[in-house]
Formats: structure tokens, C-alpha cells, sequence
């Protein structure tokens, strides 16, 4: 009867282990498939149409009620300044958004407007271990200021680099970045402020699938004027905002290595491990340990064991 | 906003982007006196005023009849509503014919805001090939404008055309309300 029952004992780990392995590596790659919220809303960036006015730049600053900056928004000096390693300005704690100026080859300046993307399954959120990061149903990727430990794993996920730091605060510290006006504007059915703001309509704000079939429509009416790509639409996943342009996107400080792959991809396929070694293993070795032992020692171990086992009961 | 109410105002585009609603009701009165004279009485205009989206700078007063001068036709700027043939190829697909709508304002069609939850689901509901993709009536405005003005040679800069308000200087952190270049040169 005791052999039976610890012969139970281990088929039964052993059953409930492997079901625990494959439900969340189901999980795990249900996570993969995951292609935004069927009413995402997004942004289409047509940078074909962008004069670098910065107007995005001064509405975003007013919303987010973010400081004042060095310069004025309407000075244009800012396009050639360039930080570490000759790198153009990016976005910080002081501003969620930022407009850039590239010179290709052979073309008229062009100007890139840089916020967060709102990917659909964002890397920063998939990084955050306490959960800081949602991404709403609406599109926005939005953080909780009040559980981020500050640890920034975000900063180094992000495929586009724009989770801020707010480095400046000495006591409470946190990472700042574009939410897409969630709190004021978009989850009361209003565009961004940046949208709002922009005299040409660079931004075009609408459900993300809309958006997707207005970007080809686009590039079928005017083939001469875009390259044939929608930046965003499939890359890392999928982002909220995506882009069209006129020069090919490398030249326009994009990273066109970025793959299709949402970026937890990379190490699904390990983390998927993680739950058959702790669940598994341990069963599975000591199922092991114990038929070895049963094998050297089966009388001894025998009476020893019901012994035990008779005491506790 | 109305644009019923526009649609019969001819020439003249004086809604207001925020209007109160004194404000559209005098409108709406004007627009309909005006839908009233016939056709042979509304003329064109010399200079427009375009009001509607004044905020963070003045209207701009447009001089009309320099603008006729120099514009390959009507049509540039009017598609094919005020008897000109579209000159956009994509346009013209279907739009064959000229057509006399009176919807001579820009603010007829193109709505005020194009990004309003009511705007996204109707467009989203039809599913018409064309018109899904209309710009609103600031961006009619400038990427005609500026498009425009960028190959002929005309004025590009935002105070070319119009002057900023005090609301736009406070957006802007520019003239009265420009950072202390003090401060400015400490943060570099």
C-alpha cells in the first residue's frame, strides 16, 4: 500500500508539472500572437508633409505641464545641436517629444518628429518586474509613477530608446515618458496634443487598422512620393504610431534592424524553460533519487519509510 | 462645429474654432441670409479673412484677388467646386465634371476637427474607397498654402502670414514669454 502511494506521489508531481510547463508556455506564446486591441487607436506620421515648426513640441510641453524649455519652440537652432557621440536630441524627463532634422543624400532637409511609439506588446512593459507599464485598450503604453523602483530596465528594453529617467530628482526619481495624452485626452475619444497642434497634419490620429489601410492608400496614390513601407506596422510587433516617408527610413534615423519579433520574443524561448525546470526537475530528480535508493536499500528503506510515516499520522 | 450651416456661406470662412454659442448663432444667421441672395449676388471676394482656427495666432487676411493672379486656376485651391476641372489626377477619377456647389469655403468639407470620436467612427463605418483620408481645415489650409508657397517662392514662415497672439507666445515660450537666456546658458 505505501509503495503504491508514493509510486502516486510522483506520477502525480510529475502529471501536474508538466501541465504547469505547458499551460504557461501556451501562455507564452499566446503572448506572441498578440496584435493590439482590436480598437487601438494610433498615429500615422507622414513626414513628407512635416516643416519642423516644433508646434507639436510646444503643445505637448503645455499639456504635460512640463517646464519651461531652454529655448523657445520656435527657434530652429536646436536642429543642429547634438549630444553625446554626435547623436541628435532625444527625448527626456523635459520633453515627451522631440523633432529632429535629417539631410539625405541628395534630397530636401526632412524633419522626425520622435516620441513613444505605443507599441502593441511594448518591451518596456514586458521588462517592468513591478508592473508599472500598462497597455491600455485605447493603444496608449502608460506607467505608474507610484510603483516604479526606478530600476530602468525599461530604458535599456525600449527598441526606440525613449523611456526617460527623471535624473534631475534627487528623492523620487522616476521615468518619464509620452503616454499619448491618456490621462487628459485619450481616453475621453480626443487625439493627442501634438496632433491637435500640427498645422500640416503630419499626424493622422485614428484606429490603428484604419490607419494601416490610409498609409497604403497613400503610397498607391503618390508612388513617387513614399517609399514603399509603413514603418511601425510590423515592426517589433507592431507600434501605435507608425510612419511613412519620403527617403528611405535609415537615412532618417530610424532602425530598420529591428524585425518583426516583438522584442520579449528574443527570450520567450527561455523563459519558457523556467517553469518546466522548477516544476519539473525537482519531481522528476527526486522520483529519481528515491528509485535508486528503493533499488540499493529496498528492504531497509522500507520499514524505515512506514516507520516515519506511521509516527506522523 | 456646423458645417450645414457653412456650406451656404460662400466666401467667407468666420467660424470660430471654440465658438460660444452667441457667436454661432449669428453665424448661423448670416449663413442662412447669405444662402438667401442668389447665386449671381455672391461675388467673389478681393480679401477673405480666415478666421476659424485664430487661437495661437491672428487670421489670416488673405488677399484674394492677388492669389487669383497668380494660381494656375480656381481649381488649385477650390477643386472643382467653383466651375474649374480638378487638376488632381487621383481626383478626377471620378470627378469628371466641374461642379458649381457654392461650397466655395474650404470649411465647407474640411472639418475643424478631424480627429473628433464622431468623425473617427463615421469614416470607420464607410467604406468607400476615397475621402477616408481628407485632411482637416487647418491642414487644407496649410499644406495647400505652404505647399504652394514652397515652390513658388512665397513666404514659408509661421509670422509670414500670420502674426502669433499672446496665447501663442505663452505656447511657445517665445517673445514676452521667452526663457531668461541666463538660465539657459546655466542648463548647457
Amino acid at each position: 500500500m505505501k509503495g503504491i502511494s508514493r509510486r502516486r506521489f510522483l506520477a502525480a508531481s510529475l502529471a501536474g508539472g508538466a501541465a504547469t510547463t505547458l499551460t504557461l508556455s501556451k501562455q507564452a506564446i499566446g503572448a506572441g500572437a498578440f496584435e493590439g486591441y482590436p480598437d487601438g487607436m494610433g498615429v500615422l506620421v507622414d513626414l513628407t508633409r512635416c516643416v519642423g515648426c516644433r508646434s507639436c513640441e510646444a503643445a505637448c510641453n503645455k499639456e504635460q505641464n512640463l517646464p519651461a524649455p531652454a529655448a523657445p519652440f520656435d527657434d530652429p537652432s536646436v536642429f543642429d545641436q547634438t549630444g553625446h557621440g554626435g547623436q541628435k536630441r532625444r527625448t527626456d524627463e523635459n520633453a515627451y517629444t522631440v523633432v529632429n532634422r535629417y539631410e539625405p543624400e541628395g534630397q530636401e532637409p526632412v524633419y522626425r518628429k520622435f516620441q513613444c511609439n505605443h507599441c502593441n506588446e511594448p518591451a518596456c512593459l514586458t521588462s517592468c518586474f513591478v508592473n508599472a507599464y500598462t497597455k491600455t485598450r485605447e493603444g496608449a503604453v502608460i506607467y505608474n509613477s507610484k510603483v516604479c523602483v526606478g530600476c530602468r530596465n525599461c530604458m535599456i528594453a525600449c527598441p526606440f530608446q525613449v523611456p526617460a529617467y527623471s535624473y534631475s530628482s534627487a528623492f523620487d526619481p522616476v521615468i518619464k515618458k509620452c503616454i499619448f495624452c491618456y490621462d487628459t485626452r485619450l481616453k475621453y475619444g480626443k487625439p493627442p496634443a501634438c496632433v491637435e497642434s500640427c498645422p500640416q497634419e503630419v499626424m493622422t490620429f485614428g484606429y490603428r487598422k484604419e490607419l494601416i489601410k490610409i498609409a497604403q492608400d497613400r503610397i498607391k496614390a503618390r508612388p513617387g512620393k513614399y517609399v514603399d513601407h509603413i514603418y511601425g506596422e510590423n515592426e517589433v510587433g507592431g507600434t501605435g504610431w507608425m510612419y511613412l516617408a519620403g527617403a528611405s527610413f535609415d537615412q532618417l534615423g530610424f532602425d530598420t534592424d529591428l524585425g518583426k519579433e516583438p522584442i520579449i520574443s528574443n527570450v520567450k524561448d527561455f523563459l519558457g524553460t523556467v517553469p518546466m525546470v522548477l516544476a519539473i526537475w525537482p519531481a522528476l530528480f527526486t522520483g529519481f533519487h528515491l528509485l535508486a535508493k528503493k533499488k540499493d536499500h529496498a528492504g531497509a528503506d522500507h520499514s524505515s519509510h512506514n516507520a516515519q510515516e506511521d509516527a506522523e499520522q | 462645429m456646423n458645417p450645414i450651416a457653412n456650406r451656404h456661406k460662400g466666401d467667407r470662412e468666420v467660424m470660430q474654432t471654440s465658438a460660444k454659442r452667441l457667436t454661432k448663432m449669428t453665424l448661423l444667421a448670416a449663413a442662412v441670409l447669405l444662402a438667401a441672395l442668389p447665386a449671381a449676388a455672391r461675388e467673389v471676394p478681393d480679401v477673405v479673412e480666415i478666421a476659424p482656427l485664430a487661437q495661437y495666432y491672428e487670421p489670416v487676411v488673405f488677399d484674394h484677388s492677388m492669389h487669383i493672379e497668380v494660381a494656375e486656376d480656381c481649381s488649385s485651391c477650390h477643386h472643382q467646386t467653383t466651375g474649374t476641372p480638378m487638376l488632381d489626377e487621383n481626383c478626377g477619377r471620378c470627378h469628371h465634371a466641374p461642379r458649381t456647389s457654392g461650397a466655395a469655403a474650404c470649411a465647407a468639407c474640411h472639418a475643424i476637427e478631424p480627429f473628433s470620436a464622431e468623425t473617427l467612427r463615421a469614416k470607420e463605418m464607410d467604406n468607400r474607397l476615397y475621402h477616408r483620408d481628407k485632411p482637416g481645415l487647418k491642414a487644407a489650409y496649410h499644406q495647400n498654402c505652404l505647399g504652394c508657397h514652397a515652390e513658388m517662392g512665397g513666404p514659408t514662415g509661421c509670422q509670414d502670414c500670420h502674426g502669433r497672439t499672446e496665447a501663442g507666445d505663452a505656447l511657445f515660450n517665445a517673445g514676452a514669454y521667452a526663457p531668461n537666456p541666463a538660465a539657459a546658458a546655466g542648463h548647457h
